[in-house]
């Protein structure tokens, strides 16, 4: 038997359609593999795959969505982003989102105005409304429902968030490394406590 | 995609400057991944005529030039090549400016004793070519003082977008320009096909005979070519585009193709004999295609042929035989359309890509075959000379007409942004798009939606647009040209009462395990899910190898998580970390499948040595099996059932090691030290801990206690007691067997029983040893009696020299 590594989270969307009734929210991490290596590329790492399907759901839920998503996952309030048209074959319309950095001492911050000296955008986030062939396919009635669905790179916005430029440290297991970027045991975001900015 | 300011404008008439035409081709989906102003490097270049040329007092090599730069003022420059004379006309690099080839500043100085007031270049210093013989030469009427780039023709930027893989229109230029115009930029010029000349039908037989795989060949043969040179501004273009000219022919098919999206092929007429034919390639057939690299087909394929044989893989590339040279005088041109699965499987099989099949696996038009020949045939009458003959025509394309319907309502309904139905219209026109506008009482009425204003089209998307064929697709293009920067945010609405677990039991059990383990001091890692065969075998050995590995290190997918983690420590230990607390969650992929598991391994000290403690101590396989059983019970495992067994694994010490397991066949782990061999296999220095939990074989919880419910309880009032036993018990006997022996004495009574004195020495039997437990017992309806003691204490001796344990006099 022949098995195949997956190279994205993706697929999660279909399982999930095909085994759940709406209304669907789901947000899905997991580990996924690629034949790349660099510094910023490992032949492991992990992506987090978001998909809601109700009645209803258009791209305006889908932005307002991912700008509270990296607003709370940067923990900074003046994060700019901006929605490209894109292609993926299993969304449409689809959309990249970029956001908005600024160049402080020659590393990329996130955050700044676009008239910023320095301003710049990075690609951080795939995403679309999931095509209606994809909702047939899995049963449902793309007339009746309709919704999102973004995947995105979870050290990839970890290394951006952190400053990191190095992604093969993150399966290295040094202590001072482990020590320094991990959290306490019960160091949660809790809604009392905030999660983010 | 990459193509010049220029070119753009060519087909767009437009105010907007680049700026605002790069901004808008990402804003509509077209990505700019660069632009290049290669005139910028040439800034302070200019071209200028030599005026005098006398030798250098001092140097035989150098001569001293006086030049005109435009102005008439002689400057004096020291210059020291050969081709240096009065009346040249070249290139001049004034004071400040930056040699291209070397970053070199030039300035004003003095050469050998001689002031030079810049410098006459070559090709090579201005990195426009490799000649550095000499100076460059121009023609004696190029415009003197006039910046060199421009005159070049480097003063058009070029600009370099992504082209999303369903967009085969923006392949061309004129595809990117419609799409700029109805973004608003401008407007779409009409392509002007000019009428030429023909001479009668055309002589040669063309059909196709594989109307799967070819279902169109149009054709046309010129005669009386001359196939010189392409004209000075399309090599410009070619060039500045990364298209290297080859000769007018192939420029010209290269430049059709490039502008309009329309590839073509020019056959050299006396390399070819009788019918051309597209047609099935038959098995195993060769083909030397051009740069002379020979292709074996398959049945699978389409050849154009003629009684020679094949001579070009459809749509991919030419053959080397049948191309165009500086000899050619007549010429076959073929314009096809081509199925795109069958180019894109070919191109794949033969791992053959070219700017041809990119273009035709993603869709050409197929209503441009007609037009595009003309275009073509005209370029080359215009520059090659010739006439041609009419059209043949082999094959229909597929013209189908294909119909979305469409609700304007759906603008806002799935894409979020609120456009007026007319708007929607100019949008959809612009982008060629048929839309006819039923009055309201005509069409359907939009039941379903909200919006009084909707209507409900039946669209025909324009025939170069492919990608198009729902009504999502039409959402997506309104939405494209007004900009997703229109796209309002809207707060998702929030479900109604209390929140569901969202996450598996299989997930919350993680959690509970990985915090666990931060809380127990443990640091949690991510190491590779593939090992080098080696460690894979140590570990069991592997299941599944990967067949494209990154390198032999990441390459069987491991069997344990202990390897990984076991590397770790050995890195950290060469980094003089001296207490290493490692965990991992994961998975370990197993004939069966992949299995959740938790890995801790634990090197080093466990304390530093103090002076409350003194010496340093290490890991043990006591702490393993601790980390085990705390671990089990975060994660829901009854512990108090578990028993403990041999058969850790080889990896392990065979004599301190165990597994944990409920019943004798569900092993819910392994703990132990590690084998010396384990460790000399990893670096390791030092005793080493390990354990792995294998949290799929857990028995998963049922009832209400896998939530927050739990049963009412009420503490007893009354007084634990304790007793101490000491058992004389054989040497064989796993402590563990004795305590659930002493447990299960009498259930009621007894709530705990704990090892806590081991002892083999003087006065106790060679073969045995005297185990001490301590017992609790809690009463509950009234305190006990010595009665009761002594009947439960029975009990416990009776249940332990069942397994041969003596009471200790």
């Amino acid at each position: 038997m022949r098995m195949l590594l997956r190279t994205h989270t993706s697929t999660v969307q279909v399982r999930t359609m095909t085994s759940q009734k709406p209304p669907i929210r789901i947000i899905a991490p997991g580990r996924v593999y690629r034949s790349d290596s660099d510094a910023t590329h490992t032949p492991m790492f992990h992506q987090i795959e978001g998909l809601v399907i109700d009645k209803g759901i258009h791209l305006g839920h889908l932005k307002w969505t991912l700008e509270t998503f990296l607003k709370a996952f940067f923990e900074r309030d003046d994060i700019t982003i901006r929605m490209r048209p894109s292609y993926f074959p299993f969304t449409e319309p689809s959309a990249e989102i970029d956001i908005g950095y600024t160049l402080i001492n020659g590393k990329r911050v996130i955050g700044g105005k676009e008239d910023d000296t320095g301003f710049g955008w990075m690609e951080v986030l795939g995403s679309g409304m999931v095509h209606p062939k994809v909702i047939a396919n899995c049963g449902l009635d793309p007339k009746e429902y309709q919704g999102f669905a973004f995947g995105t790179g979870v050290d990839r916005l970890a290394m951006l968030k952190y400053g990191m430029d190095d992604l093969r440290a993150f399966f290295d297991g040094d202590l001072r490394w482990l020590g320094h970027y991990g959290f306490n045991a019960l160091d949660v975001p809790t809604l009392s406590g905030g999660v983010g900015a | 995609m990459k193509f010049t300011l220029s070119w753009l404008k060519d087909h767009l008439e437009t105010t907007a400057d680049l700026s605002t035409i790069i901004n808008t081709l990402t804003r509509i989906g077209l990505e700019v991944e660069g632009v290049e102003d290669r005139s910028a490097k040439l800034e302070g270049f200019n071209i200028a005529r030599i005026l005098t040329a006398a030798p250098h007092p001092q140097a035989d090599k150098l001569q001293v030039l006086n030049v005109d730069q435009g102005d008439g003022v002689p400057l004096q420059v020291v210059c020291g090549a050969p081709n240096a004379r009065a009346g040249l006309v070249g290139v001049f690099g004034t004071a400040g400016a930056v040699v291209p080839s070397n970053g070199m500043v030039l300035r004003v100085a003095a050469i050998r004793g001689v002031e030079s007031n810049g410098m006459m270049c070559s090709s090579r210093e201005l990195e426009q070519g490799d000649d550095h013989d000499g100076i460059i030469e121009l023609p004696t009427d190029a415009p003197v003082g006039q910046p060199y780039a421009r005159y070049a023709g480097l003063d058009d930027p070029v600009i370099d977008i992504n082209v999303l893989p369903n967009r085969p229109d923006c392949m061309g230029v004129r595809g990117i320009a419609r799409d700029l115009a109805a973004a608003g930029l401008g407007t779409l010029r009409p392509l002007a096909t000019p009428a030429i000349p023909t001479n009668g039908p055309c002589a040669v037989d063309i059909r196709t005979e594989d109307p799967e795989g070819c279902p169109a060949f149009y054709g046309r043969t010129i005669h009386g070519v001359t196939n010189g040179e392409a004209p000075e501004w399309m090599r410009t273009r070619l060039n500045a585009v990364g298209q290297r000219s080859i000769s007018a022919l192939v420029d010209i098919t290269n430049y059709v193709m490039l502008d309009l999206n329309r590839p073509s092929h020019a056959y050299d007429l006396a390399m070819l004999k009788g019918p051309v034919v597209a047609r099935r390639a038959a098995e195993g057939e060769k083909i030397v295609a051009l740069k002379g690299v020979e292709y074996t087909l398959t049945s699978e394929m389409t050849v154009i042929a003629d009684d020679n044989g094949a001579h070009d893989i459809a749509g991919i590339k030419g053959g080397e035989h049948s191309g165009c040279s500086e000899t050619t005088t007549d010429v076959l041109l073929e314009v096809a359309y081509f199925d795109r699965e069958r180019i894109a499987r070919t191109g794949q099989a033969l791992n053959l890509t070219s700017d041809a099949r990119q273009r035709f696996e993603r869709g050409v038009d197929p209503a441009f075959l007609d037009e595009g020949l003309e275009q073509l045939a005209a370029l080359i009458c215009a520059h090659c000379g010739g006439v041609a003959s009419e059209m043949v025509r082999a094959g229909r394309p597929p013209l189908a007409p294909r119909t979305v319907v469409y609700n304007t309502g759906q603008a806002a309904g799935l894409g979020g942004v609120d456009v007026s139905p007319e708007k929607q219209v100019s949008i959809l026109q612009s982008l060629g798009f048929t839309v006819p506008r039923h009055p309201r009482e005509g069409g359907t009425p939009a039941s379903s939606s909200p919006m009084l204003d909707d209507e409900l089209w039946h669209i025909t998307p324009p025939s170069w647009r492919p990608d198009v064929d729902g009504s999502a697709d039409i959402v997506e293009e309104v939405v494209r040209m007004v900009g997703l920067d229109a796209v309002q945010s809207v707060p998702l609405p929030r479900s109604d009462g209390v929140a569901k677990s969202t996450a598996t039991p299989a997930q919350k059990q993680e959690r509970k395990v990985r915090r666990a383990a931060a809380a127990r001091g443990l640091n949690e890692a991510i190491t590779w899910s593939f090992l080098p065969e080696t460690q894979a075998v140590a570990f069991g050995g592997g299941a599944w190898a990967l067949a494209n590995p990154i390198s032999e290190e990441l390459k069987v997918m491991r069997p344990s998580l202990l390897a990984g983690l076991l590397s770790a420590a050995a890195r950290n230990q060469n980094r003089s970390a001296s207490s290493i607390r490692l965990v991992e969650m994961g998975r370990r992929y197993l004939a069966d499948g992949e299995h959740m598991t938790t890995g801790v391994v634990l090197a080093g000290d466990k304390t530093p040595r103090s002076w409350q403690t003194g010496k340093a101590q290490p890991f043990d396989a006591y702490d393993a099996k601790a980390e085990a059983l705390a671990l089990l019970a975060a994660a829901g495992a009854p512990v108090e059932n578990l028993q403990v067994m041999g058969d850790a694994g080889a990896h392990f010490h065979p004599g301190q090691s165990g597994t944990l397991r409920l019943g004798p066949k569900t092993i819910l782990a392994s703990f132990g030290a590690l084998h010396p061999a384990t460790l000399k296999a990893f670096d390791l220095t030092g005793a080493v801990a390990a354990c792995e939990i294998y949290l799929d074989a857990i028995p998963s919880k049922r009832g209400p206690s896998a939530g927050f419910m739990r049963a009412a309880f009420a503490p007893p009032a009354l007084q634990a007691v304790t007793r101490d036993f000491a058992f004389l018990v054989p040497d064989a006997l796993a402590s563990d067997v004795l305590l659930r022996a002493v447990k299960s004495a009498d259930k009621a009574l007894i709530t705990g029983a704990r090892l806590f004195d081991r002892f083999a020495g003087a006065g106790v039997a060679e073969g045995m040893v005297s185990l001490a437990v301590e017992v609790t017992l809690q009463p509950s309806g009234r305190s006990l009696t010595e009665a009761d003691l002594k009947a439960v204490s029975d009990k416990i001796v009776t249940a332990a020299a069942k397994l041969g344990a003596a009471l200790r006099g």
